[in-house]
């Protein structure tokens, strides 16, 4: 009983010593700016924001501390400063609204920019009008959480990435809302991390821009009229898994452009109405599963420089083209996957089709070899010349085939 | 003239086939669109139907009316009538009646079930080819008195514009693969009016974004004011040269 009543004295005193001040700053407090609240206060310590315009130039945290704000306080970073940069480990901050901060074609000015740092949240942000939005450099360990980030520029030089983590590692991107940006979330060199649940639409280059960064998982998010889709570049061991690409119709607008990527799971995922569903150049050993592409220009297009590429239960659905290539070479598998154009039969009741299915259409070979056929599009010979072609293919290529097509839609 | 195309005209409103292809029409619109939830799909429907019966039904039914009319024309001849207003009002008259069976049967659907730019254009186009296709059976028909051989050539002037002439563009493109083709294929596109048809309500619709570089290059040609005023004015001139043509074949004729 000594040793108990002992040991919560400690965990008593202990509390007392390790919890932090709470300091009120704003209008109506002793103290009024942030500026000096932030000097006022020590690492450990939490501020608080009262609700309020605040015009105080380059807020600078340099020390481990909580920054919230009541009723989302705005930041005006007046277009000319960087918002909030934060220089010290183990800081949080949350619930402000950054607006405005300062445009350059020189500096990466964002609205809250994390300097090579660990252990940082930001979460429950609105972020209006910023050239950045939030931005990691060199971090660790870091969350973004719940921010809302919005831009409204029309030239893609005067507006900066969303989210944009460089250099980073173990970060968490969460349910974050980015629109208007030039990329919605921007990833270089970040490993060992991940981006759950965020909606990124109506940016003005891509969704979601991924570059050298492996060991990396994204799953559930959308991904939703952006101006060229989502682009993954130059990784391996990267997850998607449930997400949604929709709407990203234009010229030169993929679903999901994926380029030397490799040992990678792309599962789940839902393809709607893409120019090009998924466009795929030099990718090796990835896996496709229970995907579904429906009302896609082109579902997915496999150039011949990739390989050991397996596409397993997936669903293609109202698609004008369902696989396009480039050559003959053919170092993929297609295998069970469910395709409407599929006009073959099922005499064993087995509920996979006794012919193969070939995807590729005669025209679309034809088209790749030559473009400007593309004048020919939905023109009766291309139809005769497709439907002859399935009878007996000819130069479309041998192995491209799907050997245990579906007869019914997967249910996914 | 006006006496004489209001005959023609009423002649061939009373016609069982002309309803039945206007109810054909009506039928196969109305299908598509109400099987298909997702109307730029039923568009592309229609638009491949369009271009394959409507062409086909236009030519072959002015030719075999020409024929059947002969009597009539020889006896419209013996009378102090112009031999260009008698060719040009059986012309007026046969155009007029498939216009309106076009219009009655896929433009009234259309007009309801799209209201758009898209569907105006593929109404306007449906009129432009009925028209063209008449005119060309006036070429057919006026050749030859033989009338199975007449009905033969209107047949291969049809096969030529739909399938034969687009063979011969993708022969074309292979053959000469090593060069941008780009803005030729404006001009051979303007040689076919069904291509030029299909082209232009393909570019109003969305999925040419599809069409990649070739219809970018398409898009900043007719997309632009002077470009459909080009394109409708190929259209116009589609009409009016083999009009011509057979018009002076007719009035040199021994009838």
């Amino acid at each position: 009983m000594k040793k108990v009543s002992w040991i919560l004295c400690c965990i008593l005193l202990f509390n007392g010593m390790l919890k932090g001040k709470t300091l009120k700053v704003g209008k109506g407090q002793v103290i009024a700016d942030i500026t000096s609240g932030l000097k006022e206060i020590s690492a450990g310590d939490t501020l608080v924001v009262a609700p309020g315009i605040y015009r105080e130039k380059n807020l600078v945290i340099d020390k481990s501390i909580v920054m919230t704000g009541i009723n989302h306080p705005i930041l005006d970073g007046e277009n000319t400063y960087e918002n909030v940069s934060v220089k010290a480990d183990w800081v949080t901050v949350d619930g402000f609204s950054i607006v405005n901060s300062g445009i350059s074609s020189t500096t990466d000015y964002a609205g809250l920019k994390i300097y090579n740092r660990h252990n940082v949240t930001i979460s429950n942000n609105i972020l209006n009008d910023c050239f950045f939005g939030i931005y990691a450099q060199y971090c660790r360990n870091c969350i973004i959480k719940n921010n809302r980030l919005s831009a409204h520029q029309v030239q893609e030089q005067r507006s900066g990435n969303g989210i944009h983590c460089w250099k980073c590692d173990t970060m968490q991107i969460t349910g974050n809302n980015v629109s208007g940006h030039r990329d919605g979330i921007y990833f270089e060199f970040v490993t060992n991390s991940i981006i759950w649940r965020n909606l990124s639409s109506g940016n003005m280059r891509y969704g979601l821009h991924f570059m050298f960064s492996n060991h990396d998982t994204y799953a559930a998010n959308v991904f939703e009229n952006n101006g060229a889709g989502v682009s993954v570049m130059f990784s391996n061991h990267v997850h998607m898994f449930h997400n949604t690409f929709r709407e990203n119709w234009g010229d030169g607008s993929y679903g999901l452009l994926l380029k030397e990527i490799s040992d990678s799971y792309i599962d789940g995922n839902i393809f709607e109405r893409n120019t090009i569903g998924i466009f795929m150049e030099g990718g090796s050993r990835i896996e496709m599963y229970k995907n579904t592409f429906r009302g896609n220009g082109w579902a997915l297009k496999i150039q011949a420089s990739c390989m050991d590429i397996t596409l397993k239960n997936n669903n293609f659905m109202s698609n004008t083209f369902d696989v396009g290539t480039n050559g003959s070479l053919v170092l993929n598998t297609f295998d069970y996957n469910y395709w409407d154009k599929y006009e073959g039969y099922d005499l064993n009741r087995d509920k996979t089709g006794d012919v193969p299915y070939r995807p590729v259409s005669m025209y679309s070979m034809i088209v790749e070899k030559n473009p400007p056929a593309m004048m020919l599009f939905h023109s009766l010979i291309t139809t005769l010349l497709d439907k002859s072609e399935k009878v007996i293919p000819s130069l479309t290529p041998e192995n491209l085939k799907d050997n245990h097509p579906l007869m019914k839609p997967l249910q996914l | 003239m006006i006496k004489i195309v209001k005959y023609i005209l009423l002649d061939i409103l009373r016609n069982k086939i002309v309803v039945a292809y206007t109810l054909f029409l009506f039928a196969i619109t109305f299908c598509v669109f109400s099987l298909e939830d997702n109307t730029e799909k039923g568009l592309l429907t229609l638009l491949n139907l369009i271009l394959f019966i409507v062409p086909l039904v236009s030519i072959i039914f002015s030719t075999i009316y020409i024929y059947n009319s002969s009597e009539f024309i020889e006896l419209l001849v013996s009378q102090p009538i112009r031999r260009k207003s008698i060719w040009l009002s059986l012309f007026t008259g046969l155009a007029g009646a498939l216009t309106l069976a076009f219009i009655i049967g896929a433009g009234i659907p259309l007009l309801i079930y799209v209201r758009s730019v898209t569907g105006l254009m593929m109404i306007l186009n449906g009129i432009l080819i009925s028209v063209i296709f008449a005119s060309l059976a006036m070429v057919a028909a006026v050749r030859t008195r033989d009338k199975a051989k007449g009905i033969g050539f209107s047949i291969l002037l049809w096969l030529f514009f739909s399938l034969v002439y687009d063979g011969f563009v993708l022969f074309l493109l292979f053959q000469f693969s090593d060069y941008p083709l780009e803005k030729a294929m404006i001009f051979i596109s303007a040689l076919n009016p069904i291509d030029l048809g299909r082209i232009l309500i393909l570019l109003k619709m969305d999925v040419s974004a599809l069409m990649g570089y070739t219809g970018a290059v398409f898009k900043e040609f007719y997309g632009t004011e002077k470009g459909l005023i080009v394109s409708f004015s190929a259209m116009i001139l589609w009409i009016l040269l083999p009009l011509l043509y057979s018009l002076r074949k007719f009035n040199r004729k021994d009838l």
